[in-house]
């Protein structure tokens, strides 16, 4: 620190405990300003220099990310990413957290995460078209956590139902691990015409500032801080920080943006999001290489007696900013007056490279925008792998037989609700407004179709594996070929990828090293796999009182199915098709089997432990094409990825989906590991589908995987009413349904195990 | 036909509805809530959405907006008008048709495919699906739960003007058909004259096989006679054939 006087000490240490920044942030803000920040400046540092804003931790480690492609239009840095789809249309999407608000508050926070991500895609000029979730819960057999559960799918429903978005898929897992933090990440897929994509870079001088939308009021201040920021005892107290949503604001607000697309006078349009006025209005000013004059006393409130500071880190939701050409501010703020939108002169665009604040003439703040925006130093904590990964590495949970009976180790399994039917939360979303779902939730990827075209969207979002703690690269590698994986089952071929990163706190070696490997981990999968990564978001210190949360790299992957008439889903169809495994045949051939940090272990032994699946990224791109292609040139009827649960939970859900059974032969195995029966059945190898054809096109099935290199093994054919794995289990369909559906309900309607 | 589709702040299926009318061959104009013209229009559909929010009660604002003025002078005088899920909250709350919608049964949003038995007397919308199988139109709603007192029910039911019902898929009107805890299964009623049809279901999300039931269609393209008589003036009364 720069003073020498105690007392000033004292009281500079209190107030950068407020803003969260570190004694060294502050030389640094000194040293750059040439003067000493007053408090309102040095407020608007802490939210800008905050994690949640300025990525300090994570940036350089991102930098690894392929980000680049021919269809890439726009990657990450702005509101979201576009891909361009060919013949006049771009996709438009991002994904975010919402975890700290949603833990403290779920309906709201929920909610809001919904409004924050539909906002960043309609900025961009798109209409959104799509939004998925993925949501993780500690154990849903424990009540507080059902609640938990329930609000935060009200939150989504209630958001998303009234803005009139379809929800069209998504994952919800439970683990010990998130028992404290919640996480909820929020997808959105726009589309738009390439020349109507709208940037968010203020630009010309003289040009005026706009404010729009709904009244700045105290809520969500400091919420950008708290969301960088470990949960304490005292985190019920910081509900204020969350953010109140007004969805049908929302809508009226998308559709005036929406008839701004093309406008010439329009020059910039941004979300007013996490940080408030200032992170977007500084963002965007900064992007377009400019300065701005705000005058805070324009901000229409809705309390008395806001400070500007206030004013500034107000995070008042369904507002938006933008920047128009000077004299068009009337005709702009007439159009969303129709929408019975209000709209403030807020500032001007200058040349002069500065954020400038006053308060009617009274200036308040006046910082340069590089520093602001781009100067927080970064910061590389020392990474360690956890002590305990060796050990965790070196179980191996081969060497236990099933605890149980076959069938017993199966109901256990489904009826833990990770590898359930997802339906109970998914009737609560509308998935089917806008007309365009031709695949809702349920299968392994959504699908929507694109108008008057022949083509579609494949839309999944997966969180990876549980090995994450002790084999993060392994499991973020695991999310982008599955979420991939998902999209070629259904016949589409993956183009880009956005991610959230959910990590603990980056001050704690092992959790640095977790964020660390798992970044290479996306950055392996990614170019692998050919997919640039167009948007994303960061989410650190979910933690609580000292505990992280497992580390969860979610991915969303948007894809292109050529044409609709190529689209298969998860269900065997009718009996007599031959039933097929593409991809490794025997899991227990693999060190640990694929039962390592599976669901099997975590049910059955309460365990996380043992060797991570093995991912050949090589083999994962021959056997999506081959199911591609074999989905494409109508070779098959079904098929479904084979992941969390093993064969076990795809056979399930492949029968129960249109109530076919199916009669199969597991290979004989005299020599095989004790564990050997558990691996088949539900160990996670990676790079696996389960498909049925025709039985006289099986040979044709086998002859194009052969060619591509990919193991295949014929499993038995489809029949009646029944599964039966010969001298294994004989499972009638109706216990597996009843397993199956009754789980999700059961655990968050009654809150029951 | 020339379907008039009003758009309300808050209002979503509007853009459904357009892609719906163009399905069954008809025109589609929109009615802003704010104006009072009806633009010639022959059908008047209010869409699904949260019309103003839904605040205070769904639908209890939209039905005081200036459009409705002509809406409800439009329906006195015999036109057509289609009420779907927020549509039928919004012509509850302005009187074009008895009862009101409260929040489902289980307090919860359900979006999902329903089967509806067409039944009544024969209206404009459901004429030509009279007879035949249950059809298969999805809802999505949280306060779909048909409620009116027991006079109410028994004239409606008297009258024939119960004209869609939560049905199985052998038509029967079961609990476990019934999505939302609606009084005696019922999804949609119809006007003493058989002229303004409100229902909870989606047509609108039914029109092509690709999303699932081409069923809707049924409903939309609107029955022979009134077909044709859509190109006559709209005071002429739409009354069920004899």
């Amino acid at each position: 620190m720069t003073s020498s006087d105690p007392d000033l000490d004292r009281g500079l240490a209190r107030r950068l405990e407020a803003t969260g920044l570190t004694p060294q942030e502050y030389d640094a803000i000194v040293g750059g300003l040439g003067r000493t920040p007053n408090p309102t400046e040095l407020a608007l540092f802490g939210v800008l220099w905050s994690e949640h804003c300025s990525y300090k931790t994570s940036r350089a480690l991102l930098r690894q990310l392929p980000t680049t492609a021919p269809h890439v239009l726009q990657g990450p840095g702005e509101n979201a990413g576009v891909i361009d789809l060919g013949g006049g249309l771009a996709c438009c999407f991002k994904i975010e957290s919402h975890n700290h608000p949603s833990a403290i508050e779920p309906v709201q926070g929920a909610a809001t995460g919904v409004g924050g991500i539909l906002r960043d895609v309609f900025a961009m000029g798109a209409r959104p078209v799509a939004l998925l979730d993925a949501l993780a819960f500690g154990e849903l057999a424990e009540g507080p956590q059902a609640h938990l559960g329930r609000r935060v799918v009200e939150g989504i429903a209630w958001y998303g139902n009234c803005v009139g978005i379809p929800t069209v898929g998504g994952e919800l897992v439970q683990d010990a691990g998130y028992r404290d933090n919640c996480l909820v990440n929020a997808m959105c897929v726009g589309l738009a015409r390439p020349e109507g994509l709208i940037r968010a870079r203020a630009e010309g001088p003289g040009n005026p500032v706009l404010l729009v939308g709904s009244d700045t009021g105290r809520d969500g201040i400091g919420g950008a801080a708290f969301a960088s920021a470990e949960f304490d005892e005292h985190a019920a107290e910081r509900r204020p920080a969350v953010q109140v949503g007004n969805p049908f604001l929302e809508k009226c607000l998308l559709e005036a943006c929406q008839e701004l697309v093309g406008d010439p006078d329009l020059v910039a349009l941004q979300d007013c999001g996490a940080a408030g006025l200032t992170s977007s209005c500084a963002e965007m000013a900064h992007r377009g290489g400019m300065g701005l004059d705000l005058d805070v006393s324009r901000v229409s409130r809705r309390e008395q007696g806001m400070t500007p500071v206030e004013v500034m880190l107000s995070e008042s939701q369904e507002r938006m900013v933008l920047v128009v050409s000077r004299g068009a501010e009337a005709r702009v703020a007439a159009g969303f007056a129709r929408w019975g939108l209000h709209t403030d002169a807020i500032g001007t665009v200058r040349d002069h490279g500065r954020l400038r604040i006053a308060d009617g003439t009274e200036p308040v703040a006046d910082l340069p925008l590089s520093l602001l925006v781009d100067g927080s130093p970064e910061r590389r904590p020392p990474a360690a792998p956890p002590a305990d990964r060796e050990r965790r590495l070196a179980a191996d949970p081969l060497a236990d037989p099933l605890p149980c009976p076959a069938a017993v180790a199966w109901q256990r399994i489904l009826e833990a609700g990770n590898c359930a039917s997802a339906e109970w939360v998914w009737r609560q979303y509308d998935h089917m407004v806008g007309d365009d779902t031709v695949a809702g939730p349920g299968g392994d990827a959504a699908v929507v179709r694109l108008r008057g075209r022949d083509d579609a969207l494949a839309l999944t979002v997966d969180g990876g594996h549980r090995c994450g703690a002790y084999a993060p690269r392994r499991a973020a590698a695991i999310a982008v070929a599955e979420a991939s994986r998902n999209c070629a089952v259904v016949g589409a071929t993956p183009l880009a990828v956005t991610n959230c990163l959910n990590f603990g706190s980056p001050d704690r070696p092992e959790v640095m090293w977790q964020l660390e490997e798992a970044i290479s981990g996306l950055a392996d999968a990614c170019r692998a796999l050919g997919l640039p990564v167009v948007s994303g978001n960061v989410s650190l210190y979910n933690d609580t009182l000292g505990r992280s949360i497992p580390p969860t790299p979610v991915v969303g992957v948007v894809g292109r199915l050529a044409s609709l008439a190529h689209r298969i889903g998860i269900g065997f169809a009718e009996p007599g098709l031959a039933v097929v495994l593409l991809g490794p045949p025997d899991p227990s051939a693999e060190a640990g089997g694929g039962l390592g940090a599976s669901e099997y272990q975590r049910v059955l032994w309460g365990r996380c432990e043992g060797p991570a699946p093995h991912l050949d990224l090589d083999l994962e791109a021959r056997v999506q094409e081959v199911v591609r292609r074999a989905a494409i040139d109508g070779l098959l009827r079904s098929a479904h990825d084979c992941a969390r649960g093993g064969l076990a939970v795809a056979l399930t859900e492949s029968c129960v989906s249109k109530g076919v059974g199916a009669h199969l032969r597991p290979p004989a195995m005299p020599a095989a590991p004790p564990g050997w029966l558990a691996a088949y059945l539900f160990g996670e190898a990676q790079s696996r589908v389960l498909v049925s054809c025709d039985r006289d096109r099986a040979a044709e099935l086998g002859a194009r995987a052969t060619a591509q290199r990919v193991p295949h093994s014929l499993l038995g054919v489809t029949a009646g009413p029944r599964l039966a794995l010969d001298g294994v289990v004989d499972l009638a369909l109706s216990d597996l349904a009843s397993w199956w559906h009754g789980a999700l309900p059961r655990l968050l309607q009654e809150g029951v195990s | 036909m020339r379907f008039g589709i009003v758009v309300f702040p808050g209002t979503w299926s509007d853009r459904d509805c357009a892609h719906a009318a163009a399905a069954v061959g008809a025109e589609a104009v929109t009615l802003w809530h704010a104006d009072r013209d009806l633009r010639g229009v022959d059908c008047v559909v209010l869409p699904g959405g949260f019309a103003y929010g839904d605040y205070l009660r769904a639908g209890a604002i939209a039905a005081h907006a200036p459009i409705m003025t002509s809406v409800r002078a439009f329906a006195k005088a015999g036109g057509l008008v289609l009420g779907i899920c927020n549509g039928f909250q919004v012509l509850c709350e302005a009187r074009l048709l008895p009862g009101a919608l409260l929040r489902n049964r289980g307090l919860q949003f359900r979006c999902g495919w329903t089967r509806l038995g067409v039944e009544g007397r024969p209206t404009p919308f459901t004429a030509g699906a009279l007879g035949g199988p249950p059809l298969r139109i999805p809802i999505a709603h949280g306060e779909g739960r048909y409620h009116a007192d027991p006079g109410t029910v028994a004239a409606l039911e008297a009258e024939g003007r119960v004209v869609l019902r939560y049905v199985d898929d052998r038509g029967r009107a079961t609990a476990a058909a019934n999505p939302n805890g609606s009084l005696a299964n019922i999804a949609g009623i119809v006007s003493r004259n058989g002229n303004v049809l409100g229902m909870m279901p989606h047509p609108e999300r039914a029109c092509e096989a690709v999303l699932g039931s081409v069923d809707g269609l049924q409903l939309l393209r609107m029955a022979g006679p009134w077909r044709a008589r859509a190109a006559a003036p709209a005071a002429a009364v739409a009354t069920a054939p004899r």
